[in-house]
């Protein structure tokens, strides 16, 4: 074999990339991009408008005469335009999601801004919106923090009895959410053990962490951190174990603390992986759902993806367009919530080069 | 001898009783909700399967599942086991077929009021009724010397009287859960107020008035004497609840009594549990309360050979004189031969009451999905009941106009 010249071997990574990340990209267009773009197209549309008739309805409680769907004029409807009837932004917009019109008259309705943010939240878009952003910014923090302690602490104690203790740390990670959601729901009951000591150690029997829509986030919120901390811990576990040994003994004989130590060594050398399991934790956050299903805590607290669901399934006439814009509009809120880390990481990859 | 004359009168009564179900071929497959009477339906159609294949799927979630099971071609189920708010998605979508000509054939045994017609086409077979209606602990009444409450004016009295006695500290359950539940129980007090969903010959929403306001007030008193944990209990919870003694006076479906009056849990309770009809609202004579039936129902996309052989075996069931007398306690059978029993007392007032069956319109889950989630704030004492019923009148337009109702 000869010398490649230069720009053949600045060409054939490229090449080899190329081919590597062809069946994993047709993957991700066939699977995750068409859907995307599916969903995205569905939501411009909303149904046709219904053609109804009144008919001679009879039941063994009687005859009423009432309305129908008149489904053979509906059909012709449908084969005409399959998609339905073109809305544009119209979903997007209606009172149910951005509720543009609602929220203008509101403004100039209502005297302070108090009543205005009132207003405001009452609305069921904002209203999912508010508990999945307080959700996110509850639990990722609280999650990295804890799996970082757990990690530490992991790495510290005896090897004998790590393998054991870390398979105990990991379990609410294997724990199917809606299982593990379940339990807890059946502990916070006030009959339940946790509920229970909860009434006794406040001394109020009429305490009910279900009833009330704070106690109701906060059990989530919980529930949320102790359900993503493993992961967190996974990761920053094998982090620690490529922390070079050198420098932390180097530290260790000029007498910096432990503190010191996990400040000026540790951290920046896991320093990627910590915004790694921010962005996953971000994003999985951001779409908090079982919970509230296992909770049952609708009547309390809802996120963007129970809004979509429920379009989808809760009620008898299922509305696509609706769940199309919602689904829409959670990418687009992820997207947001990335973009400063993911600016800041690729700013230092540029860096780094 | 005596053996063989035995045996020789059941192969006789065997064979009588399958004689009309001989299917040979076809392939059947039920959708149905899940509770003991339709198990009980679906087990005695099996019988006369004959040599078709014979699936069924019982699900609490049969809703969900439904209108895209049926909308593929050919369907998933052949058959679904409806009731009046779940025929309605279906007859939406074009999705079941009109029995007209398989009841002529087949439907020999079925009653001419079984039948449920829509514009002059049968469209699916009834079997049971069903509603919600009051069910009281005998004992805890008398000892407190409280007449069976025959109002919601009398339940709120009532249930404050044992509360105050310091008997129970939440007396009254009933299945507030939010969503499905909760929007039935408005349903069922604003039916109970004379109210009408919808404004006259249209699909505008009618509920933001006085009688939205007073159903909300009526369902918020008797939140306040449930336990506080109301807004997550369903039916299955609050039968926990009365199983368990910590309340008096429930109102839930008449197809559960069944259970609640099995041999199962403290016989103390079970002996003092009785039943009474719906209760009447804001001085109205028309009960509280809205008339269901179940029946059932065939896809449309589904060979015409599945829809005979399912409709066979169905029908063999939905005219079963055995069944309704070995199941009586579980169902209020519209079935000939069904004689009524202690358990059917709900459904019976309530049909002589005059309750009014739950509205089968087109448009009306829209309305009931928009109930079951902007009274919950209400109820929490956050809002208005003005505001709320503004949000449910908001909330069902903007999905109405999504759908092409408005």
């Amino acid at each position: 074999m000869g010398i490649k010249s230069p720009l053949t071997q600045n060409l054939m990574p490229n090449k080899t990339f190329f081919w590597f990340f062809l069946p994993t990209g047709l993957a991700m267009i066939l699977f995750i991009g068409l859907p995307i773009i599916s969903t995205g197209i569905q939501s411009f549309y909303a149904q046709h408008d219904q053609v109804v008739k009144e008919v001679k309805k009879c039941d063994p409680f009687g005859c009423t005469v009432s309305i129908v769907v008149d489904n053979e004029e509906t059909t012709k409807l449908r084969e005409a335009k399959p998609l339905g009837k073109f809305n544009g932004f119209g979903t997007y917009v209606d009172r149910n999601h951005l509720a543009i019109d609602e929220i203008k008259k509101f403004w100039n309705e209502t005297e302070n801004f108090g009543a205005f943010v009132d207003q405001v939240t009452n609305l069921p878009f904002y209203k999912a919106l508010i508990f999945t952003l307080t959700y996110c910014l509850f639990v990722t923090p609280n999650v990295l923090l804890l799996g970082f302690i757990i990690a530490l602490s992991l790495n510290a104690v005896a090897r004998k009895i790590r393998g054991p203790l870390i398979f105990g740390t990991i379990l609410p990670m294997i724990v199917t959410p809606l299982v593990g959601s379940l339990v807890l729901f059946w502990m916070i009951d006030s009959q339940g053990i946790i509920g229970a000591n909860i009434q006794n150690l406040m001394n109020d029997p009429y305490l009910s962490l279900k009833s009330s829509k704070t106690l109701t986030w906060i059990t989530i919120i919980i529930y949320g951190i102790w359900h993503h901390s493993p992961f967190a811990f996974v990761v920053f576990y094998a982090a620690l174990q490529t922390v070079p040994q050198e420098p932390v003994e180097a530290a260790i004989i000029d007498g910096a603390s432990r503190f010191q130590r996990i400040k000026h060594i540790v951290l920046p050398h896991i320093y990627p992986v910590v915004t790694f399991v921010a962005l996953i934790s971000l994003m999985d956050n951001f779409r908090v759902f079982e919970p509230i299903i296992g909770f049952s805590a609708e009547g309390s607290a809802q996120s963007l993806s129970w809004l979509i669901y429920d379009n989808l399934v809760n009620e008898e006439v299922i509305l696509f367009g609706s769940a199309a814009a919602t689904s829409m509009m959670t990418i687009v809120g992820i997207a947001i919530l990335l973009a400063p880390v993911l600016i800041r990481t690729w700013k230092e990859f540029k860096t780094a080069r | 001898m005596r053996k063989i004359l035995v045996t020789l009168l059941f192969l006789l009564f065997g064979t009588s009783a399958f004689a009309d179900c001989n299917i040979k071929s076809g392939s059947i497959n039920i959708l149905a909700n899940d509770f003991p009477a339709l198990r009980t339906f679906v087990e005695t159609s099996k019988q006369c399967k004959g040599s078709a294949d014979f699936k069924v799927t019982h699900s609490s979630e049969h809703n969900k599942i439904a209108v895209p099971a049926l909308t593929a071609n050919p369907s998933e189920f052949s058959a679904r086991i409806a009731a009046n708010s779940s025929i309605v998605p279906l007859m939406n979508q074009d999705l079941i077929r009109p029995l007209d000509d398989l009841v002529k054939k087949y439907g020999k045994g079925i009653q001419d009021s079984q039948l449920i017609t829509i514009d002059g086409k049968v469209m699916a077979v009834a079997f049971m009724a069903n509603t919600q209606h009051l069910y009281y602990r005998e004992d805890v009444l008398k000892d407190l010397g409280i007449a069976v409450p025959k109002t919601y004016e009398e339940v709120v009295a009532a249930s404050e009287k044992i509360r105050a006695s310091g008997k129970m500290q939440y007396p009254y359950a009933a299945a507030y859960k939010a969503g499905w539940n909760l929007a039935e129980e408005f349903v069922n007090m604003f039916i109970g107020h004379g109210g009408e969903f919808f404004k006259a010959g249209g699909a505008q929403p009618n509920i933001n008035n006085a009688k939205g306001v007073a159903t909300l007030n009526m369902l918020k008193k008797l939140s306040e004497l449930s336990n506080p944990d109301y807004l997550t209990h369903d039916s299955e919870a609050i039968k926990v609840e009365w199983e368990s003694g910590n309340v008096a006076l429930m109102t839930l479906w008449a197809s559960r009594s069944g259970t609640l009056l099995d041999d199962e849990g403290d016989p103390n309770i079970t002996k003092a549990t009785k039943l009474t009809g719906p209760a009447t609202v804001g001085g109205g004579n028309i009960p509280a309360a809205t008339l269901w039936w179940d029946g059932f129902t065939l896809a449309k996309n589904r060979s015409d050979a599945d829809a005979e052989a399912t409709f066979r075996a169905l029908a063999h069931a939905a005219s079963n004189k055995k069944m309704v007398a070995d199941a009586a306690d579980q169902a209020v059978w519209l079935v000939e031969g069904f004689v009524p029993g202690p358990k059917s007392i709900g459904v019976i007032e309530a049909v002589k009451m005059g309750a009014k069956p739950y509205p089968m319109l087109p448009q009306m889950g829209l309305m009931h999905g928009a109930l079951g989630s902007e009274i919950v704030e209400f109820l929490q004492g956050k809002e208005s009941a003005e505001q709320a019923l503004k949000d449910v009148e908001a909330a069902y337009i903007s999905k109405a106009k999504e759908q092409g109702f408005l």
